[in-house]
């Protein structure tokens, strides 16, 4: 009876991890979707676009995968499972720049078009990348922002993921460079750069220390989803004089924004990731069926609209912006908080 | 002086909290006399709130000679359920979301605690079973969605009153009586110590096994509801990884991961430590990317300082019979 007992347990079990790791595949797929990792609401939303615009283009052979993990190697199990399906495109935001390369060469050599979006690799493995919002307009957007609800002076932090996230690194540098080359910016002081690795608990710690090393803090910028989110809340609570901004989701932001001393966020940035989504998808099939070759130049049409390709700052390879980002502040928050 | 020095080496929970209260001064004077304010000690307890609730149910299992490390899994399930509940609008009562956390929290005790004591199956992979299923769980269930912001908005306000720091407080008095003074208490002492033993003088070695699992299932549920509380969110992968620092609260504090030792105020005092670092790290003026490393090398430290006391203590004890 014991025995029984146990082994229907361990039956149970097997089945329930059986169930857990089923992914959304079908038989044939030719167009492949390879998100950062599973269990990401703003993932979710890059692959309900990329499902709409296949949709929407009478595409049915096309696969989502979100690996286990937000890493690398996830990211090349994931990949090399693709390669073996023999599938066309691999669309992929990278978890890491660089150590993806030689699992991405050996798809290029069977034929399989690779692009990326979200997060770049190297640009010798892919042909294009969907770019979300250009650095430098990312930058841009947050230093006026900083700039702005300082007042133009003062010392302002930033609160970003890990201190090896390619977006995020991208965009601080902006910001530093384009403080550092406008004298406008020259009252405002960057006081430290925190990681909070996208962990609300280690984020919240990251806030709090913020808070009580620079008494003088007026603003703190948190370009992560995540890191926001926690610093939101920290500020709120505390009722703390010190205000945010960065990126942020409106639907988990929304109860943070606004201009009176109950919020802490008076202004926010974000793209949409679901038009992301899309556009990868439209990239995909443009690249699969030959209307673009990953050369700086080339257009395809997304719907109504011409998308170019562009060529990445210094470099001769190409990328697609999709638009600036996109501002969400009291006027406009409680409809963006039902879409995304 | 010599009897109080005997002393000192000699019980473990006395040279910890020297070293916390050593560790504690250093980081103050670190961090420009800011440490030692009220709000930052409420702060530290409260970030860490999770991790000391915890590692009290943790503190049972390693006394029985087990493990669990399907506590954050759990952690996600209860939390995502009660965080999605509130999304829909199904259930807004704060308590009764804690309840429905707690009691989800108990029954995968129960199903770990089952495996365990009747099944014969070995703790470690038992519940790394377990943590793969309740986190995938977690994720299948809820499609991959979070609830955070306005979502939880109760829970989250719930978060920023007085309430964490009361069920910490309770959670810690109530387990000191009942490993102190109760039946209980003693039964999970004893078959940690000597398993055989324990059956032969007629406990009910399943039974105790069982209901330890299920306490700290309970104590992960009340802590997935308790982390949407504090940080205003619920996601699939909250919490990842956690359950190590749970094990290592509970190391620190002195409890043996082969059983039958250990207590309440140790598992304290290593849980503030674990605590103290952590939100010390950040304020000492280290650079973001040395902070692993150095809280590595101060748990390896502590823990080493911990084996050679029990040493002392030891080899204390037979000089003192004239063995």
């Amino acid at each position: 009876m014991k025995k029984l007992t146990a082994l229907l347990l361990v039956t149970v079990m097997a089945a329930a991890i059986l169930v857990s790791c089923g992914g959304a595949s079908s038989g044939s797929a030719e167009y492949a979707l390879v998100t950062k990792a599973s269990g990401n609401a703003y993932n979710e939303k890059e692959a309900e676009g990329f499902v709409a615009a296949m949709k929407a283009q009478g595409i049915t052979s096309y696969v989502v995968k979100h690996p286990e993990k937000a890493t690398v190697d996830a990211q090349i199990a994931v990949i090399n499972s693709l390669i073996a399906q023999g599938v066309k495109s691999i669309a992929i935001a990278a978890n890491d720049a660089n150590a993806l390369s030689a699992t991405l060469k050996s798809a290029k050599e069977k034929g399989i078009k690779i692009l990326t979006l979200d997060s770049d690799v190297a640009v010798a493995d892919r042909l294009t990348f969907c770019n979300q919002a250009g650095v430098q307009e990312v930058g841009q957007a947050l230093i006026d922002a900083v700039y702005d609800i300082a007042s133009g002076a003062g010392e302002y932090a930033i609160l970003s993921a890990t201190s090896q996230a390619t977006n995020q690194n991208a965009w601080i540098d902006a910001m530093k460079a384009i403080a550092a080359a406008d004298s406008k910016y020259k009252d405002l002081t960057l006081v430290e750069v925190a990681y909070g690795d996208d962990e609300p608990q280690k984020s919240t710690d990251q806030t709090q220390a913020l808070l009580q090393k620079y008494p003088n803090l007026k603003v703190i910028c948190a370009p992560t989803t995540v890191g926001i989110m926690a610093a939101a809340k920290v500020l709120q609570d505390k009722k703390s004089t010190v205000k945010l901004t960065g990126l942020g989701l409106p639907s988990e932001m929304a109860a943070y924004i606004g201009n009176d001393a109950d919020h802490s966020c008076p202004y926010m940035f974000l793209w949409n990731p679901i038009d992301l989504g899309k556009l990868a998808a439209y990239a995909s099939v443009a690249l699969v069926k030959g209307d673009i070759d990953g050369t700086v130049g080339g257009t395809f049409m997304m719907g109504e609209t011409q998308y170019k390709l562009t060529a990445v700052e210094g470099t001769n390879a190409s990328e697609i912006i999709l638009g600036p980002p996109f501002k969400f502040d009291p006027s406009n928050i409680n409809e963006w908080k039902e879409v995304y | 002086m010599k009897a109080f020095l005997r002393k000192l080496s000699g019980n473990h929970e006395i040279s910890l909290a020297i070293i916390l209260v050593v560790l504690f001064i250093v980081v103050d004077i670190l961090s420009g006399f800011t440490f030692h304010g009220i709000g930052n000690i409420g702060e530290i307890f409260k970030n860490n709130s999770l991790t000391l609730i915890m590692s009290l149910g943790m503190l049972c299992v390693l006394l029985t000679g087990g493990i669990d490390i399907s506590i954050t899994g759990v952690l996600a399930f209860a939390g995502m359920t009660v965080g999605m509940l509130q999304k829909y609008n199904v259930i807004k009562n704060v308590p009764l979301l804690f309840l429905i956390a707690i009691a989800i929290g108990a029954l995968c005790g129960l199903l770990n605690g089952v495996v365990i004591a009747k099944g014969k199956v070995s703790p470690i992979i038992c519940t790394l079973g377990a943590m793969y299923i309740w986190r995938g769980l977690a994720t299948v269930v809820y499609n991959g969605e979070w609830a955070s912001g306005e979502n939880v908005a109760g829970m989250s306000a719930f978060g920023n009153t007085a309430g964490p720091y009361i069920i910490l407080a309770a959670a810690f008095v109530v387990y000191f009586v009942v490993m102190k003074w109760t039946p209980f208490g003693r039964k999970v002492y004893a078959i940690g110590s000597n398993r055989e033993a324990a059956q032969i003088s007629g406990i009910n070695v399943d039974r105790v096994e069982i209901l330890v699992y299920v306490l700290m299932g309970v104590l992960a549920g009340l802590a997935g509801a308790l982390s949407v509380s504090l940080y205003g969110s619920a996601q699939p992968t909250m919490q990842d990884g956690k359950e190590m620092d749970v094990i290592a609260a509970c190391v620190i504090g002195g409890v043996s991961m082969s059983g039958g030792r250990g207590t309440v105020v140790g598992t304290l005092l290593g849980g503030i430590f674990y605590a103290v670092v952590y939100k010390a790290l950040p304020l000492v003026g280290l650079e973001s990317i040395w902070q692993n490393l150095i809280k590595g090398v101060i748990i390896l430290a502590v823990v080493v300082i911990n084996v050679v006391s029990q040493r002392i203590s030891r080899r204390q004890t037979l000089a003192r019979r004239e063995i």
